[in-house]
């Protein structure tokens, strides 16, 4: 996989998480994504970028254009030095919540990508990745 | 350093009057003409120089961030917010500090006669106390830009929420931006006191304007919809765009809401809720803008 192009944003307030939405979005068209597949990414960003900022305290997102051959894809990757989650598989149950979401927002954005991975370690943090390639 | 202040002290002393006729003129050239009135120019100037010269006597030179050069800052900050309100560049606000330089030079230059070195030393003193009191106009005036923008960001959250009647009983709320909670919460009270107000049966909640819809927004919506409901009005959605419809679906989010493609539908819709119907005049039917809406 090539990095074509990287950019990491900060993740530390409401008006990050807009930042966040508006520079996918700005990637996403870049690479030639259709309409709905823009739409999925988007929200697939909003939700763990809104994770990484009311459950990890805070983090970063490195936003890459990637490729494979002709094959272009658009990877986010969240981090922060958070909590961590002690139950990964309960998390991405669905309605599962601790902090009074819908509970539906790391298996949203499973079901929104291509490709999807999350590692977690309690006190040291959470990283989660998503692609959507074209 | 004792010696600086003496003379600098000395110069505003006995040039207070020409200092500040001469530094309004050249303030005066560095802006446009009609930016400030000329008198209000002159009584900022000269309070300045005032406040500078009783700084000066009573602190020391070094630092403005002392208690003696409390009346120099406020000065600053008032004479820097007010023209950062009314449209000034970061240069313009900063040249009411920096158009002193020149006069001031001149004075000590007088001063000090022939001797070089002296001169030096006092235009070196002078100079850095000027650059600090510049250097802190500048962050005043970032602070008061900062401060504008935050107002203006408070005023548009209120302004691009309005809940408007398009009939006896149907109010229309047009969501436009980013939900994020502060904005919902405004949202919602609003929505909830003109149901109150207008004893509405129906409200229409619009989100074509609403970039993103994730389960927070969702969330936000599903809540502003219950409220609506205990206060007795039903809600209708419109505007849900297909590809942001087919994303609920994946993120496993179910709207409990009767939702309509378009405001005109849904009006269309509560027309009928009300037992109202619009009557083409030359056809004597029925009309509504298409047939989903019957249903
Ligand atoms: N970055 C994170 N750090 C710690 N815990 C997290 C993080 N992301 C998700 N979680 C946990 O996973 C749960 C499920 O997340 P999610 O599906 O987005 O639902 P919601 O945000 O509605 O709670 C959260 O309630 C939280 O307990
Ligand atoms: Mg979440």
């Amino acid at each position: 996989m090539n990095i074509e192009k990287t950019e990491t944003l900060n993740i530390r307030s409401g008006e990050d998480i807009v930042r966040v939405r508006q520079n996918v979005r700005t990637k996403a068209l870049a690479i030639g994504l259709s309409l709905v597949d823009q739409t999925r990414i988007i929200t697939a960003a909003s939700e763990i970028a809104r994770n990484t900022l009311d459950y990890g305290g805070g983090g970063t997102v490195q936003v890459d254009i990637v490729s494979v051959s002709v094959r272009k894809g658009l990877r986010l990757i969240f981090n922060d030095t958070g909590p961590g989650i002690p139950d990964i598989a309960r998390a991405l149950e669905d309605g599962y919540t601790s902090g009074g979401g819908m509970g539906l927002g790391l298996s949203g954005a499973k079901r929104l990508c291509s490709e999807f991975d999350i590692r977690s370690e309690v006190g040291k943090g959470t990283t989660v990745t998503l692609i959507r390639w074209k | 350093m004792a010696r600086s202040k003496a003379l600098l002290q000395g110069v505003l002393d006995k040039n207070a009057d020409p200092l500040v006729a001469r530094w309004v003129e050249l303030q005066r050239k560095a802006l446009k003409s009609g930016q400030l009135e000329a008198s209000e120019l002159e009584s900022q100037s000269k309070k300045f120089v005032k406040a500078l010269q009783s700084a000066v006597v009573s602190g020391d030179i070094e630092s403005i961030n002392t208690p003696a050069w409390a009346e120099v800052r406020d000065l600053l900050e008032e004479v820097t917010r007010a023209r950062a309100l009314q449209g000034f560049s970061p240069s313009e606000t900063a040249t009411f500090v920096f158009a002193l330089k020149e006069p001031l030079f001149e004075y000590l230059r007088r001063e000090c006669g022939k001797d070089a070195d002296k001169l030096a030393d006092e235009i070196m003193t002078a100079s850095t106390l000027l650059d600090q009191i510049g250097l802190y106009t500048t962050e005043m005036y970032q602070k008061s830009r900062e401060q504008i923008i935050q107002r203006q960001q408070e005023e548009m959250m209120e302004l691009s929420t309005p809940v408007v009647q398009l009939w006896r009983g149907i109010l229309a709320l047009p969501l436009i931006g980013t939900l994020d909670s502060a904005r919902t919460q405004i949202v919602m009270e609003n929505l909830l006191q003109e149901i109150v107000k207008t004893e509405a049966e129906i409200a229409i909640i619009d989100i074509t304007g609403v970039p993103t819809v994730d389960t927070l927004v969702a969330q936000h919506l599903l809540k502003t919809v219950e409220a609506a409901r205990l206060m007795g009005a039903d809600c209708l959605i419109s505007g849900i765009r297909p590809q942001i419809a087919q994303t609920l679906v994946h993120l496993g989010v179910e709207l409990n809401v009767v939702s309509k493609a378009t405001m005109a539908d849904a009006l269309s819709l509560s027309f009928r809720r009300i037992g109202k119907v619009v009557i083409d005049r030359k056809t004597k039917k029925e009309s509504g803008i298409s047939e989903s809406a019957a249903d």
